[in-house]
């Protein structure tokens, strides 16, 4: 009874609302506005829309109840960690890496180079993880050092003629070198603060990289960025040393992807390799240590600074790498892809994957890539579907898709 | 042999209030020396600037000898001063073990590509790090819940982990800021029995602030009263408990 009496109110606002709003119309007639009736064609959609309100208020309670129970099952799952069962997961890596290894050679073309986006996501995804997941230090201009990767690589090349392979672990050390750079004076803000001073930072970079126009050819970007090589085997369709050529085959554009597929599948196992030792080492257990309780971590000569400052420029590095490969693949980069929207889609990816958990970082990534490549048919509609998705599952999972216990070191008795 | 620790002149202002007015206190190796005083009298005030979480804004500070006034907290613990709070900070998502493990941070093997590589040398660190961590478990009778996360002990248990991974850092002077506080009497004999056994087999001294007089009176080698940021009068328990200056700052004026 009391449903049908708030429905019917809930109804009778939308009309009063709505009817004003849609009802009438100012038209101008001559010098003057006249109060339009337009009630006559609105009215269906009036109804309509006072029905489903009506209905909603009514059923609201039934409506609410499974995700509800969805939000509260959902609550304590989390994924275990390798310790906890290592021969299952141990097999499950292989199982999972050797289904990773063969897909390409069946899958399509365009879902090969979409995965190889994700994979560059996936890394981005892990790199920041470091940051925002494990050290607790909110980064928002990570692009910065993303695109620092890029750039080193497609400048190196450009100018000093360097191929893929020197320039990968250039530009991850010159990414950590900007991390440092900026870590130094800024990790001693907390919170909000850095969060801002590291927006301020990824603007810096991209609009330095658009202005300076002599140096990285400005919004024009760099174009004809070779492809890695295979030892020196490139897979293009004329040159010297070509892949097809060396093994006797016909060409195959195919080829190419296929192994930008496989290089950023390495990438990202290495740094899923690196970063876990990392959380095993003396290092990573500081970084657990400090986002809980800086004050403690001082106490007992932990130097915070030094700490965050560690966290920060492997993190950095991370993203030199994966801006290496990614200036390689596109093979033309401008400062247009290093805007502020990425930054913010590979924290959405950490925080959506469940902050800290790896897998949850991998898992994220997959569904922002392939999210919006799935829903291109609804077009302008996109970014808002892309935008009520991240409000429900920050509604029913706000601990992300995947949460994972942290490798805990255990007592042997 | 110079003291271990000396502090004079120690004035700490927070714009025109005065919190810490002139306080002198010494102590020598293997003394557990109290501060007491009543509730906002600066005891803690004194911890801070002791162990650099405040520059103090006058006075000396020497620890073996070596000027420490104004250096930065962590570099303090790391000579070997290291403290507790009022209020337990544990590292409450982490287990018991971890949190014994982090204090050994500046003794474990923090090198970079030997942790990546998981060298012998990295590997015995960190064996050595889990026999330490092992030993103070043991100590602090906490083996059990080695694995269980620090926030889920009781109460009793977080302070006697507290203080465990403190000594896991292997400091000289251990100071420790109301470490009774919370405890029942039971639990407050056995803190009473561990500071002494820190004391006589792991070698360290302790500088104390607590409230709870039998504590206090029972195991200190000397006492510090302060009242209102100045010091009120030092000396062995039987002393500051005669003094009248202290009874009258205690209890109110007659």
């Amino acid at each position: 009874m009391n449903n049908i009496k708030s429905a019917l109110i809930a109804a009778g606002l939308f009309l009063i609302l709505a009817g004003w709003l849609m009802g009438f119309r100012l038209e101008t007639a001559g010098t003057r506005l006249v109060v339009g009736n337009r009630l006559d064609t609105a009215w269906e959609w009036l109804a309509l829309g006072g029905g489903l309100v009506f209905l909603a208020q009514l059923f609201h309670a039934q409506v609410t109840r499974p995700f509800k129970l969805l939000a509260e099952r959902g609550g304590s799952f989390a994924l275990p960690a390798p310790e906890e069962k290592p021969m299952l997961f141990r097999l499950l890596t292989l199982l999972v890496l050797a289904g990773l290894i063969i897909w390409p050679f069946i899958g399509s073309r365009g879902a090969v180079d979409l995965a190889t986006l994700t994979l560059i996501y996936v890394m981005l995804g892990l790199g920041l993880n470091v940051v925002v997941g494990l050290a607790g230090l909110l980064d928002l201009g990570y692009v910065a050092f993303y695109a620092v990767g890029a750039y080193s690589y497609a400048l190196l090349n450009a100018y000093l003629g360097f191929d893929f392979w020197t320039c990968l672990p250039i530009a991850g050390g010159l990414a950590a070198l900007f991390g440092f750079l900026l870590g130094f004076p800024v990790l001693r803000l907390r919170g909000d603060y850095l969060a801002i001073v590291t927006l301020g930072f990824g603007e810096i970079i991209r609009i330095l990289l658009n202005n300076m126009t002599e140096l990285t050819g400005g919004p024009n970007g760099i174009a004809g960025i070779p492809k890695p090589t295979l030892f020196g085997l490139a897979f293009e369709r004329k040159g010297d040393s070509l892949f097809h050529e060396f093994f006797n085959i016909s060409y195959n554009s195919g080829y190419k992807v296929i192994f930008l597929y496989l290089l950023a599948l390495g990438l990202v196992v290495f740094t899923i390799f690196i970063i876990n030792r990392l959380l095993r080492m003396p290092l990573g257990r500081a970084w657990e240590a400090l986002r809980e309780d800086e004050i403690a971590c001082r106490s007992l000569g932990l130097n915070p600074t030094l700490i965050k400052l560690t966290a920060f420029t492997i993190g950095a590095a991370f993203a030199g790498f994966a801006g290496s490969f990614f200036a390689a693949r596109q093979g033309f980069i401008s400062p247009e892809s290093f805007v502020f929207i990425e930054s913010a889609i590979i924290l959405a990816i950490v925080v959506l994957g469940g902050m800290g958990s790896q897998i949850g970082v991998v898992l994220a990534a997959i569904v922002m890539t392939i999210l919006p490549e799935l829903t291109r048919e609804f077009n302008e509609y996109r970014m808002l579907l892309f935008g009520l998705l991240m409000v429900l599952m920050m509604i029913w999972r706000p601990q992300g898709l995947l949460p994972m216990h942290r490798p805990h070191m255990e007592m042997k008795s | 042999m110079t003291d271990l620790l000396a502090v004079s002149g120690l004035t700490m202002r927070f714009g025109g209030l005065v919190a810490v007015d002139q306080v002198a206190l010494t102590m020598k190796e293997r003394q557990i020396v109290s501060v007491i005083g009543p509730n906002g009298a600066g005891k803690t005030t004194i911890f801070n600037c002791l162990s650099g979480f405040y520059k103090p804004s006058g006075g000396t500070v020497h620890f073996r000898g070596q000027a420490i006034q104004g250096l930065p907290g962590h570099k303090i613990a790391r000579l070997g001063m290291v403290r507790t709070f009022q209020h337990v900070r544990l590292f409450k998502e982490m287990t018991v073990l971890e949190n014994l493990l982090v204090a050994q941070h500046r003794l474990l093997n923090t090198n970079f590509i030997a942790g990546l590589l998981k060298t012998p040398g990295f590997r015995r660190a960190e064996k050595e790090g889990l026999e330490r961590a092992h030993y103070w478990l043991e100590k602090v009778r906490l083996t059990e819940f080695a694995n269980r996360t620090a926030g889920n002990l009781a109460y009793g248990q977080q302070r006697r982990l507290e203080i465990a991974r403190c000594m896991a850092s292997r400091p000289e002077l251990l100071m420790l800021d109301e470490p009774a506080a919370g405890l029942n009497p039971n639990e407050t004999d056995e803190l009473d029995r561990l500071i002494c056994d820190l004391r006589d087999n792991d070698g360290v001294s302790v500088l104390l602030i607590e409230h709870d007089m039998k504590l206090v009176m029972g195991i200190s080698d000397h006492i510090y009263v302060v009242n209102q940021g100045r010091p009120l009068a030092d000396g062995t328990p039987g002393q500051v408990q005669n003094n009248a200056e202290v009874i009258k700052a205690y209890l109110g004026e007659a």
